[in-house]
């Protein structure tokens, strides 16, 4: 617990002004233009359709922001990893803190869009209550994710490329925007494999309170990636760092 | 004596650089020992092995009854280890540099909070309690690393050229400090190029070369071994002279424009050559640790 504590910094402000951001002008702003959306068989209000996609989003962006520029700037710059593996702790403790730390981070930004959007009443009960949960497991996938290409980077500049390539795309299509039926069937089954993906049915069900058979193989997806991810990520690490 | 650090043919590679080549030494409890040697020598590599940062490749390693391989969370908590480079937090005040490090020892808050007060107090750093790291002189750092270092009340201070580029007051401050743990029993391993601080602090020493020892042992012997009682230095030697040391038999080394001459009796050699050749410049001081690193390691530069 002591470990990702310690790499409390004081920055999280943007990751959640985005999604927000995105809240009203896409969902006040489209939300005229567009109305309704058909969701799992039923009509929604495009609002109410947009908003678990932005706390996804802010989930990925928190996590990944953090587990990316975040730990190699205390990795390479300020030698802190360096630093802790001269304590008892070991290389694993260190890549589990900022892990823990990251997941910590998609929380508490997305409880704050979580907050936003209960009170404009697009998110209901009990289902809601399950969202941090969710939150915090997911946002464990994306920070294990992010600490692969920190392990495998050259140099802070070429964060770009897993931007640019992956969370792009999946911010684009992960479910968010506009619901993947009206994508071809070959575009639904990529969505698929994007972790975004998942992280927006879970969520979107959630607040809409209708669990469908397709969430739990959601769940399953996000475990499943997330222990990947975190052996590789560590493994990876040690590469980079134990010589 | 015990010995508090052990290792048996040591041996450390990178790909396909030597980096420590089957070192043999043993540290005992409560003395100053000294890493010299050149840039490149496996100093700091050797270190990183004991602080079990880095994987030893071959060869025996044991800290305080201990292998490093097996249990290096039990020996990290028994030793202070203060870096080459600096790594300090930047995004921390001096005092909570101290007592975030304390957390990764699992040290209660309050105790942590008493012995980083303590610790600023004896490295003079305790009006900078405040101050964030970008904001301190490069002395200060290495005081506060050193401090850091201390945070666990380890039995075994590791300094990785602790006072490289500073002042000589805060050079002296370190010494003095240095001086005042091995005093409580403390045992400390220095790596330096300054060799005036080697023979100052250090109980024994070794001076590595390319992943080797070259020689191990207290510094005054070594110097009497090596090199004799003085030196005396003659600029612009005519050949003669040259010729009449290498008759004599006296232990020479030619640089340049000058010949050193190594010997236990500087007065008489001196007055011998003073009053058989007309030398335009010479000088006789006592020989120290650098002579012998000299002599023992070459004067040409590392890459
Ligand atoms: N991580 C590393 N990867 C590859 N080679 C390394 C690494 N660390 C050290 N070396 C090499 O190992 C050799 C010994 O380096 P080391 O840092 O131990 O020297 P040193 O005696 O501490 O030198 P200095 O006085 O300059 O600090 C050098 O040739 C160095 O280039
Ligand atoms: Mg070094």
């Amino acid at each position: 617990m002591d470990v990702f504590l310690t790499t409390w910094k004081t920055n999280f402000l943007p990751p959640f002004l985005e999604p927000l951001l995105y809240l009203v002008a896409m969902g006040l702003g489209f939300g005229v233009l567009i109305g309704q959306v058909v969701y799992e068989g039923q009509f929604i209000d495009y609002i109410k359709f947009l908003a678990p996609g932005l706390i996804a989003i802010s989930i990925m962006n928190s996590a990944f922001f953090e587990c990316t520029y975040g730990s190699y700037v205390r990795m390479h710059y300020q030698k802190t990893f360096d630093a802790i593996i001269a304590t008892p702790l070991s290389i694993e403790d260190v890549i589990t803190g900022e892990i823990l730390w990251g997941a910590t981070k998609s929380l508490i930004n997305s409880l704050i869009v979580l907050a936003v959007v209960i009170v404009a009443g697009l998110a209901s009960f009990p289902g809601l209550i399950v969202i941090p949960f969710i939150a915090f497991l997911t946002g464990l996938m994306f920070a294990s994710l992010a600490m692969i290409f920190t392990a495998i980077i050259p140099n802070i500049d070429s964060f770009n490329y897993p931007f640019f390539l992956l969370i792009t795309p999946m911010f684009l299509f992960g479910g968010t925007f506009f619901p993947l039926s009206v994508l071809p069937s070959w575009g639904q089954t990529t969505a698929l494999l994007l972790p975004l993906t998942h992280t927006t049915n879970l969520i979107r069900d959630l607040s809409f309170n209708m669990l469908l058979p397709v969430d739990l193989i959601g769940l399953l997806y996000v475990a499943l990636l997330t222990v990947i991810t975190f052996f590789v990520s560590v493994h990876l690490m040690k590469k980079r760092l134990i010589k | 004596m015990r010995a508090v650090i052990r290792a048996e043919r040591l041996r450390k590679t990178f790909d396909s650089l030597v980096a420590v080549d089957n070192i043999d030494f043993e540290v005992n409890e409560g003395e100053c020992f000294g890493f010299l040697g050149p840039n490149g020598a496996g100093k700091t590599t050797t270190m990183r092995m004991i602080c079990c940062t880095s994987p030893v490749t071959k060869g025996m390693l044991e800290v305080l009854g201990m292998n490093v391989t097996e249990n290096p969370r039990e020996i990290k908590a028994l030793i202070g280890v203060a870096p080459q480079e600096n790594n300090l937090d930047p995004d921390f005040s001096v005092l909570k540099n101290l007592t975030t490090y304390a957390r990764y020892f699992d040290m209660p808050r309050q105790i942590a909070q008493d012995r980083a007060k303590g610790l600023l107090d004896f490295m003079h750093l305790k009006e900078k309690a405040d101050v964030l790291i970008p904001d301190l002189s490069g002395g200060m750092k290495r005081r506060l690393i050193i401090a850091r270092a201390l945070m666990n009340e380890p039995r075994i201070l590791i300094l990785d050229e602790p006072t490289t580029g500073l002042d000589p007051q805060a050079r002296h401050v370190i010494w003095d400090k240095i001086r005042e743990l091995k005093s409580k029993g403390v045992t400390v391993l220095i790596t330096t190029h300054y060799m005036d601080e080697a023979e100052q602090l250090c109980d024994r020493l070794v001076i590595m070369e390319r992943g080797k020892i070259l020689v191990e042992g207290d510094p005054k012997r070594l110097i009497d071994e090596i090199i004799g009682m003085g030196v005396i230095e003659i600029a612009n030697p005519s050949k003669e002279l040259e010729l009449y040391l290498e008759v004599r038999g006296l232990a020479s080394e030619r640089v340049n424009d000058r010949v050193y001459i190594y010997t236990h009796d500087v007065d008489t050699v001196n007055r011998d050559i003073m009053s058989n050749f007309s030398i335009t410049f010479s000088a006789m001081r006592k020989a120290t640790l650098e002579d012998v690193f000299l002599k023992l390691t070459g004067r040409g530069l590392r890459d």
